[in-house]
């Protein structure tokens, strides 16, 4: 029987391959973006946040207003960062403080409570009308020949605001002060009490992190899709699956793991048989490769097991 | 220096505090005794903030702190080890020590201490890099004690600090105690279940029980007392 392939396969075509690799971690620094917010609130609170996702999309929408408004790119990225910084550290200290102290699982419904009130806020502020809109990129989309493959700006651009970002959060937390006591706070926030650190605002900060981070993981992807309330509902679970691969307790686990899903989504998008594995079977053998991981390795290809001796 | 006046204090809706009154004068070594579940952990946590008590008053060098989060109460001078050491097993031994001195900005001052402490725990020197949780028992306790001496405390609150240690290990974690005492003028508020070792030590004994103050005396009429040779002296 004969498969239908949309793609020539990589030996026939390397310059497609090279472009699928590119793309591939292009979007997988979001991925790694968003996976790195999650795992920065998983630290400090054990808990999964699930309207991470909305909380970015509902900074793309502010940030797409703004850009209506004619604000140039850059100025609407900085008031879209900081924009989102003060929604996660809002939404900290007004609705997850109050059951911090209650189960993991009274804030992981918490979490899930918040995910459909932003969508619903965003859907009636942006959405009345249905369309998806397109937003700008900051960077552009001309294409650029790396040699190996041809691949636009803005792919290249995304993949170095990744980078970026990952290491200034490296820096942060093992190079400050603050960084050392928000570690701290993860780890042991009665010991942390005592030595004199302010957990609360410790968890306010890493909210506001998060937001940051995964906010700009949604502006950036936004050009890639289109932006409408469940635009990132795909991206968060692939971001899932990142954090989970990479370890949900290792910020640098969860980026590699964001590049791995990435690379991996597009390759299968690209080289599967198109009758037997079509696009939309791409998010299914994602998943289904991070029960495999996790079923030979609980903790994540990066994370580990307390240290402590018995 | 430190003075407790009809604290009570509870968990929940048990009672764990009854009207428990002491005194810590400046610069002595003070002892709390009792058997488990006494209160004497309780105490502490009372006074450094972690557990806000029902009713009475705590004051630290005439200032009322019983309704101070342990945040502040720190920055004031008081240091609490507490039970079970709560190190940062995942972090350094050095990361332990510079969040012990978290509340202050002194860098040269915190970089003269690290090295001070080292001199006194120079297990830690050669162990720097090392995790917390992979140090032996005795060890954690070490920088459990360092990382409460990093915030220059005045009065240190000591849990257990023998609980699970090989005697060998004990003394010479005793022996710190003292030297800190003596020679760097720290007072010291200790809680012990081995009440031989700890009036030893101390110049004052409490000794709790069911969350009351029972008996309070000098060590040595303590170590005489009939009542309290018998329930923690064992002879």
């Amino acid at each position: 029987m004969l498969h239908v392939f949309l793609a020539p396969a990589p030996w026939e075509n390397w310059d497609l391959f090279g472009e699928q690799i590119v793309a591939g971690l292009a979007t997988g620094s979001i991925y790694a973006l968003v996976a790195l917010a999650l795992v920065l609130i998983y630290r400090s609170t054990d808990v999964i946040n699930f309207a991470q996702g909305e909380m970015a999309m509902f900074t793309t929408f502010a940030m797409w207003s703004l850009t209506l408004a004619g604000f140039p790119a850059w100025t609407v990225i900085i008031i879209g960062i900081g924009l989102a910084g003060a929604m996660g550290g809002f939404i900290e200290m007004t609705i997850v403080r109050p059951v911090e102290n209650k189960s993991a699982l009274s804030v992981v419904v918490v979490t899930l409570g918040l995910f459909v009130l932003i969508n619903s806020l965003a859907s009636a502020i942006w959405f009345k009308s249905g369309e998806p809109k397109t937003f700008p990129t900051p960077f552009s989309d001309a294409s650029v020949d790396l040699g190996f493959a041809r691949v636009t700006q803005h792919h290249i651009g995304i993949l170095i605001t990744a980078l970026v970002i990952t290491g200034l959060m490296y820096l942060l937390f093992n190079y400050t002060k603050v960084g050392l006591a928000m570690r701290a706070t993860a780890h042991n926030p009665v010991a942390s009490r005592l030595m004199g650190i302010r957990v609360g605002w410790m968890l306010t900060l890493g909210w506001m992190l998060a937001a940051a981070v995964g906010g700009v993981g949604g502006v950036l992807i936004a050009h890639l899709t289109y932006l409408a309330p469940y635009f990132m509902l795909p991206v968060v679970l692939y971001a899932f699956a990142a954090a989970v691969l990479g370890g949900l307790d290792s910020p640098g686990g969860a980026v590699a793991g964001g590049f791995a899903v990435g690379v991996m989504e597009n390759l299968l998008g690209t080289y599967t048989p198109q009758d037997v594995f079509g696009p939309e079977m791409k998010l299914p053998l994602t998943l289904l490769l991070l029960v495999i991981v996790l079923l030979v390795k609980p903790s994540g290809l990066f994370g580990h097991a307390e240290t402590r001796r018995v | 220096m430190l003075k407790i006046s009809g604290v009570s204090a509870a968990y929940g809706p048990v009672q764990a505090l009854s009207d428990v009154s002491l005194e810590v004068p400046a610069g002595v070594i003070v002892t709390l005794l009792g058997s488990n579940g006494a209160g004497k952990s309780t105490t502490l946590r009372v006074i450094s903030g972690l557990l806000r008590p029902t009713s009475g008053s705590v004051e630290f060098m005439g200032r009322r702190i019983d309704r101070r989060a342990p945040e502040s109460i720190v920055s004031m001078g008081i240091s609490h080890i507490p039970e079970g050491r709560q190190l940062f097993t995942d972090m350094t031994v050095m990361e332990n020590l510079m969040l012990g001195a978290y509340t202050r900005r002194d860098r040269g001052g915190v970089q003269r201490d690290v090295q001070r402490v080292m001199d006194y725990f120079q297990i830690l020197g050669t162990r720097r890099d090392a995790h917390a949780g992979l140090l032996s028992g005795g060890e954690q306790q070490q920088l459990a004690i360092a990382r409460g001496l990093m915030s220059r405390p005045r009065l240190l609150l000591l849990d257990e600090p023998s609980l699970g240690l090989a005697p060998l290990v004990i003394r010479g974690i005793f022996e710190h105690i003292q030297r800190i005492n003596k020679e760097d003028g720290v007072t010291v508020l200790l809680v012990e279940q081995d009440a031989m070792l700890a009036l030893s030590l101390a110049s004052y004994g409490y000794v709790l029980e069911t969350g009351r103050v029972v008996i309070s005396a000098a060590s040595g009429r303590l170590r005489e007392d009939e009542g309290v040779r018998r329930s923690y002296l064992g002879y």
